[in-house]
């Protein structure tokens, strides 16, 4: 038995049909196809998955998909603007912020939640933001200084 | 920051460089922030299955048997597959450049030996329904007695791990159940002493927990072939591995691989690709095979769990004369590469030290362990750790100050290293000064003068008169017990894969029953070398310069 669930996707109305307790990571790659948020352990702790609901970072693996029901779901497909890079891409880019690049879907959407909120952000409140983001090559500090460079560099605009 | 010193080996080296040194964009950098990079799970081809494998709740055990009726009628359910489906159900990795025994099965059948092996898959139209059609698998268990530590493995009487050898230990060059160095006379040193020193060291296994999982999916394709997508960190390797173990040509198989959601070794085994395949050969399907985190954790092999026992025999003056160690490496239950990292741990001995008198053992343990493999610098790490934990103790106990110990004891160009090979290229006082000089570790003068380049060779560069080793060339063999051969086969006719692959026997030939090769038969390898054996160079000494 399936069930219907109609969400905002980067702004798009989309619709799909899940399995009773379908977490949102599966409805995302399996059912409408963005396959942005990577599975990384299914239990929550590693930040792969992680997308924004309604503007706050969630872990989709562990999101019921029929949770999402009438709400905005962002995920890293929806990140650019239009064919230009978002500032955090193009300070991802520049700062090597990326090695593997398994977790770096997550960590862009957990830092977009952090710099939406609070767009002059301290180190700290870097670190904190991304603490539930595991790099396992271990480049958070090229991270963390590209999140800051976003920073930034958004405020000149 | 990157620095470079340049006053070092200036002479030696061309600094015209043009890339290292600068910053260049990773050509796969764009693909990363947009998320466009395809990893092997971002593929999915219409109609694809999903794989699930049972896996062994006991560390030790008898498989009386195995009931799959229910769970193949179950829901969604396209195929179970056993042991005996899968074509060359044994396999060790380094086969493929003869190096080590078949061990592993891909599928248990009569036995199973760690927590988390593999023993039904099943093949089914969503994730769930094959893990809701595991759950009605029956297997009637007979637990056997179990061992988790090294030396009580090599103990007579222990429990047999692995029928494939006998003795709990891998056998190297068919006469060896460890690697071992013996330069000079290490007891003769421990007697001239004025310090022995000796420790046991402890190094848990590792996971090396890359943030992708394990995993693949195998599709087939319009030519017969089947292509394979994958996170593995050898490519060609796991192709030739499956041909292997699913008895094909290896033309016939199509790996796409490169993008890997990090690895540090745990891609390396061919985890998943050989059922992945052997699924969609037998369903017409694609089939996608991804180990979640526990599994990962159970079924991937870690770094191997390391003792490490060191003696050292040292003069006053803080000259070591003596240095005996001996390594018991955790390979688990299976080979998998550990058998390897203990080569390159006895390359490794006594550390980058001149040491007249060095005797080493280094023995690849079987346990009822997850297999143990691959990960970052495996077989050195671990020792490199006990032995400078060793000579930070030697420092202490003469009161000298440990950087200056370890440059009046460092290998310098021209000295004969335990191995009986010529330190070249040595380095070892050059970075203890830069190390000091970033850490504000106080140098004597004279410390600081010394050179990697000079006060070698001569008489250092002597092999020590080395007394004949008496000392047996098996420490055990638990063969007292019965060793049924479990999980090997019926002896397999000769396939294409063998006659490419598998080195002849050296001493008895075939007997005049063998079943003869199947047709066509490729054409017979030429003598010589054996594939890849040149690029491996600390198993068979092909040396690099």
């Amino acid at each position: 038995m399936k069930t219907p669930v109609q969400f905002r996707l980067n702004g798009t109305s989309v619709a799909v049909f899940v399995d009773g307790g379908a977490n949102l990571l599966t409805a995302l790659r399996d059912g409408v196809g963005d396959l942005t948020p990577k599975f990384g352990c299914g239990q929550g702790t590693c930040g792969a998955c992680t997308v924004l609901v309604d503007g706050e970072p969630r872990l989709s693996c562990i999101t019921l998909a029929e949770t999402c029901e009438g709400r905005g779901v962002e995920t890293l497909t929806g990140l650019k603007q239009g064919a230009d890079l978002h500032p955090l891409q193009t300070a991802f880019m520049e700062h090597f912020a990326a090695q593997c690049g398994f977790c770096t879907p997550g960590m862009l959407m957990a830092a977009k939640a952090l710099l939406d909120r609070n767009p002059r952000p301290t180190r700290d409140e870097v670190v904190e933001a991304i603490a539930g983001n595991i790099c396992r090559c271990t480049g958070y500090e090229p991270i963390i200084d590209a999140i800051l460079a976003a920073a930034q560099s958004a405020r000149r605009y | 920051m990157l620095e470079f010193r340049k006053e070092f080996f200036a002479d030696e080296r061309d600094d015209k460089l043009n890339v290292v040194g600068k910053g260049v964009q990773r050509q796969d950098m764009l693909g990363h922030v947009t998320g466009t990079t395809a990893f092997f799970d971002d593929h999915r081809p219409a109609g694809l299955l999903h794989l699930k494998v049972l896996r062994s709740p006991h560390a030790h055990a008898r498989l009386r048997g195995i009931d799959t009726t229910a769970a193949e009628r179950a829901p969604g359910v396209r195929r179970v597959i056993r042991g005996a489906d899968v074509p060359r159900n044994l396999n060790t990795l380094l086969g493929l450049i003869g190096f080590g025994k078949d061990d592993e099965p891909s599928l248990a059948t009569t036995k199973v030996r760690y927590r988390g092996e593999p023993i039904i898959a099943i093949v089914a139209d969503s994730e769930r329904e094959a893990m809701e059609a595991l759950a009605l698998i029956r297997v009637d268990y007979d637990p056997l007695p179990t061992v988790f530590d090294v030396e009580e493995a090599l103990k007579p009487g222990a429990p047999l791990v692995n029928e494939v050898y006998p003795g709990n230990a891998f056998e190297y060059y068919e006469h060896f159940d460890h690697q071992r160095i013996r330069f000079g006379d290490v007891e003769a040193g421990f007697r001239t002493a004025d310090h022995v020193l000796e420790q046991r060291y402890q190094m848990s296994p590792i996971e090396q927990a890359p943030t992708e999982t394990n995993g693949s999916i195998a599709a087939p394709e319009t030519n017969g072939r089947f292509v394979v997508y994958t996170p593995t960190q050898g490519l060609f390797f796991s192709l030739d591995t499956c041909a292997k173990i699913l008895d094909v040509e290896s033309n016939r198989l199509h790996f796409i691989g490169g993008t890997a959601g990090g690895g540090f070794g745990g891609k390396v085994d061919c985890l998943t690709e050989p059922l992945a395949i052997l699924g969609a050969m037998l369903t017409g399907r694609p089939v996608r095979y991804v180990l979640g985190r526990e599994e990962e954790m159970q079924f991937g092999g870690p770094r191997s769990g390391e003792r490490i026992y060191i003696k050292d025999g040292m003069m006053r003056d803080g000259r070591i004369v003596a240095r005996k160690v001996t390594v018991y490496f955790d390979s688990g239950a299976y080979t998998r590469l550990t058998s390897y990292g203990a080569v390159k741990c006895a390359a490794h001995i006594p550390g980058p030290y001149s040491i007249p008198n060095v005797s080493a053992d280094c023995y690849t343990v079987f346990t009822n362990r997850t297999p143990a493999t691959a990960m970052r610098g495996f077989g050195v790490t671990a020792v490199d750790w006990a032995l400078e934990c060793q000579m930070d103790k030697l420092a202490h106990l003469i009161g000298m100050n440990p950087a200056e110990f370890r440059i009046l004891n460092a290998y310098r160009d021209g000295d004969m290293k335990a191995h009986r090979r010529e330190a070249k290229g040595t380095a070892l006082i050059e970075c203890v000064q830069v190390a000091a000089e970033k850490a504000k570790w106080p140098l004597s003068e004279a410390a600081r003068r010394e050179e990697s380049r000079k006060g070698g060779g001569g008489v250092r560069a002597e092999i020590t008169p080395t007394p004949r080793d008496t000392t047996p060339k098996r420490r055990n063999s638990a063969g007292a017990q019965a060793t049924a051969n479990w999980d090997r086969p019926a002896p397999p006719a000769t396939t294409p894969f063998q006659e490419r692959f598998t080195p002849p026997a050296p001493s008895a030939p075939p007997p005049a029953s063998a079943v003869p090769p199947r047709p066509p038969e490729p054409p017979a390898p030429p003598a010589g070398p054996k594939p890849g054996a040149q690029r491996f160079s600390s198993v068979f000494g092909t040396r690099r310069r």
